[in-house]
């Protein structure tokens, strides 16, 4: 991406130097992005041997429980912390938001530079964990006792999380200031894109509810190397304190996820079927903040079957039923963005009618997970995996996928559609169905979650087969997202340099960092005038001729 | 007289109120729960069916026939803005409300012991349970000399309660067949309820929170079995104990 035009001005310094020095919100959003690619290759390794491990009864991948567990930690912590959070509030964030609001950077460039080298050291500690002896083994969730009597090394964990929320609070700061007093003259709250809403929601709670998770894994931190007992039940402290301040930010932290998922989503779909989003005003303030709202009082559904108190356990199963409003009038919103349109398709809508899918049945699937009496059987089943890799893991990460079909032509000048983007499309979407689905349906019959063997299962049926089955079948479909997310990287890398090349604005689109720079964008984003909108201008004003 | 109280009941029911009045009717929570999760998922079922097919129409039927063409839908106004949030809100939380009270009345079958349960008392360590019946009878469900985790039986007709503990970290005691589960964790005690009603020689004990090395080998199956035969196990392990 190191084109003419990114380096004008600055000629005298080498390229690597300057990435390393920079402050330019968009090579930050290409070191995120390729930070959280890195981390999305590792933890997706992960994933393939915990899948290939499971297809079987017995021993046959790893050499034992104890690597199979740092595995799944691995696999858990990175592709939350960093590959899904880094490249929506990242990546996308970061090269996006600026130019869809007629910013030249964000406030604070350095910060920002400093809040992506912090990232790029959380993952490096987080790699550290392969070659320690002691490799972590306590799940993302870290809970206690487990994560403090284990002689695994905890203290990676905390550190990681310290410098990853350090990382998102200075970025939230940054970008809430960037929207604030930087949009362009004349852009009111209600001209702003759908992406920009759901990225200042996301940042928003990453502000309110990352001091709570460390603090949380700092009481970790004390209890475990310095003989403190918050978390201890035997010296006075709460064994379940952990849990409920690890899910009062984690919880939250879906929606950092899912919001700007949801943002990027609209901005496709929007675009590609050249309409207004469908009522708009809605989706914003009922859709957005409402679940930003309601983020904060559902956390006991996590911990259903922890032992809580009957009234609190029904008071979140109510709390957390009533997601479904604001989700299902941001869907609804989704749903009429597409009536009446004119719909162009590519690798990027593509990607974006197969969100509509994913979160359909990751949102539907998660209703009987909110009702308590249903949640005491099916918590700790690869019910509840299958549930939330649909909804979050997978809506977000195609979304994001999409997105970065939708803006390659911004961020290369060139395409990434083609035969090898359609093909990897259909390879990730069949392979995510055949993956996931088998687990539904174990899941419902018992399977656990974070087993590497199932032997106490060998005896049951369901539909006239074993579970060994159901997960051959999992593991089947792993493989074949990985060979789809393989050939899509090697489009991606291929597409940067050789691909063929795009106009400024290929899909018509009418929002700033289309209509408003080149591909890519020059230091300063907009050239020597500054982007001014009137009143009437919307990203999504399509029907005015 | 019967046939008058059974009336109100199903009156009751179909109020969706809990029956409260009739707590002493031992009521059974796994096949309760099964109830439930075929409401849910038809529920579900319907709303997923119907917004797939518009999804799928929407995205057939307003395909593009020029690169130039735009969108034609109109922008809403303020009163369609207005009942376009709050009339779906008004379904959704009419549907929540109504699975609410559903999964109120299945809750109150699993958190009400039955006065005649007989009490098992568990304790979970790192990896395995331990159990103490009511006449003092202790015995860990640890792998016996043949390498088979020990079975651990139930009476059939008698609802089961157990009370749970753990010494070290925190587990959770999971009975699928009895479609329940609920943590184990030190300084605190839960407990679950089962009913078995017929006998079975399927059902599994699993740990189902993670508690390190062997989590995955942290199981023993359970069994129900006849009065007279669970009396005789028991006697056997207090003579073996």
């Amino acid at each position: 991406m190191s084109t003419p035009t990114t380096t004008a001005g600055h000629a005298a310094t080498p390229a690597w130097k300057e990435w390393i020095l920079t402050t330019d919100h968009k090579r930050i959003g290409i070191l995120y992005l390729v930070g959280s690619m890195a981390a999305f290759g590792v933890a997706g390794l992960m994933a393939l041997i915990i899948r290939a491990e499971q297809m079987q009864l017995g021993m046959q991948i790893v050499s034992s429980g104890d690597q199979y567990n740092s595995f799944l930690y691995f696999h858990g912590a990175a592709m939350i912390l960093a590959f899904l959070i880094p490249g929506l509030t990242g990546f996308a964030a970061n090269y996006f938001l600026p130019l869809m609001i007629g910013a030249r950077d964000v406030a604070f460039p350095r910060i920002n530079a400093f809040s992506v080298w912090l990232f790029y050291f959380a993952i490096i500690l987080a790699l550290l964990s392969f070659v320690v002896p002691d490799a972590p083994d306590i799940m993302w969730t870290g809970y206690p006792p487990y994560s403090i009597t284990t002689s695994a090394n905890t203290s990676m964990y905390v550190f990681t999380v310290h410098m990853l929320g350090f990382s998102s609070i200075l970025g939230a700061v940054n970008f809430l200031v960037t929207v604030i007093y930087m949009r362009a003259p004349g852009m009111g709250w209600n001209q702003l894109n759908m992406f920009v809403w759901t990225t200042i929601a996301a940042f928003v709670l990453q502000l309110v509810f990352i001091p709570v998770l460390a603090a949380a894994v700092t009481l970790l931190l004390f209890d475990k190397y310095l003989g403190t007992h918050f978390y201890d039940p035997s010296a006075g402290g709460d064994v379940l304190l952990y849990q409920n301040l690890f899910w009062f930010y984690s919880h939250p932290a879906v929606y950092v996820i899912f919001l700007p998922a949801v943002g990027i989503l609209f901005d496709i779909i929007a675009t590609m079927s050249k309409n207004r989003v469908f009522n708009y005003k809605a989706a914003v303030y009922v859709g957005i903040w409402g679940t930003v709202a309601i983020s904060g009082i559902v956390w006991i559904h996590h911990l259903y079957i922890s032992g809580m108190p009957d009234w609190i356990r029904l008071g979140h199963m109510v709390t957390t039923l009533l997601i479904s409003v604001p989700v299902g009038i941001l869907t609804l919103s989704m749903w009429g963005t597409l009536y009446k349109g004119a719909i162009t398709y590519n690798t990027a809508m593509m990607y974006a009618a197969s969100c509509l899918y994913l979160i359909l049945l990751g949102g539907l699937t998660g209703i009987p997970l909110a009702i308590p009496s249903m949640t005491l059987h099916l918590s700790e089943t690869s019910y509840v995996h299958a549930h939330f890799h649909f909804i979050m893991a997978l809506f977000s990460a195609f979304a994001l996928f999409g997105g970065i079909y939708y803006w390659f032509p911004k961020m290369t000048g060139r395409y990434a559609d083609g035969g090898l983007a359609t093909l990897s499309f259909w390879l990730n979407f069949i392979g995510v169905n055949v993956t996931f689905w088998p687990l539904f349906i174990i899941g419902k019959e018992g399977m656990p979650r974070r087993y590497w063997d199932y032997a106490m299962f060998k005896d049951v049926k369901v539909m006239g087969y074993s579970f060994e089955d159901f997960h051959m079948i999992a593991t089947i479909g792993a493989f074949t997202i990985a060979l789809g997310m393989l050939l899509q990287t090697i489009n991606f890398i291929y597409s940067a340099f050789a691909g063929k090349p795009a106009p400024t604005n290929p899909w018509n689109s009418k929002s700033l960092e289309w209509t408003h720079t080149v591909s890519p964008p020059g230091p300063g984003n907009f050239g020597d005038t500054d982007v001014v909108v009137d009143e009437n201008w919307s990203p999504y004003e399509y029907n005015k001729g | 007289m019967r046939k008058r109280l059974s009336a109100m009941a199903g009156l009751a029911g179909g109020l969706g109120l809990s029956s409260q009045a009739f707590a002493q009717e031992i009521r059974n929570p796994a096949a309760e729960w099964e109830h439930l999760w075929h409401e849910v998922i038809t529920d579900i079922t319907i709303i997923g069916v119907i917004m797939a097919i518009a999804a799928v129409i929407m995205l057939v039927k307003y395909r593009a026939t020029s690169p130039d063409q735009v969108g034609t839908a109109k922008k809403l106004t303020t009163v369609q803005s207005i009942s376009f949030a709050l009339i779906p809100a008004s379904i959704f939380m009419a549907d929540d409300f109504y699975l609410a009270a559903n999964g109120w009345t299945v809750w109150n079958a699993y958190r009400r012991v039955p006065e005649n349960a007989m009490e098992v008392k568990v304790t979970a360590y790192q990896w395995y349970f331990e159990f103490e019946f009511p006449d003092g009878t202790v015995t860990d469900g640890s792998e016996g000399d043949d390498g088979k985790a020990q079975v651990l039986n139930v009476p059939v007709g008698q609802p089961v309660v157990f009370r749970m503990t753990s010494e070290d970290v925190i587990h959770s005691f999971g009975l699928p067949y009895y479609r329940v589960k609920e943590d184990v964790m030190p300084g605190r005690i839960t407990y679950i309820w089962i009913n078995p009603v017929k006998e079975q020689s399927e059902g599994i004990l699993q740990c189902a929170e993670f508690c390190g090395t062997n989590h995955s080998q942290m199981s023993n199956p359970i069994h129900a079995v006849p009065r007279a035969e669970f009396d005789a196990w028991l006697a056997k392990i207090a003579a073996e104990g």
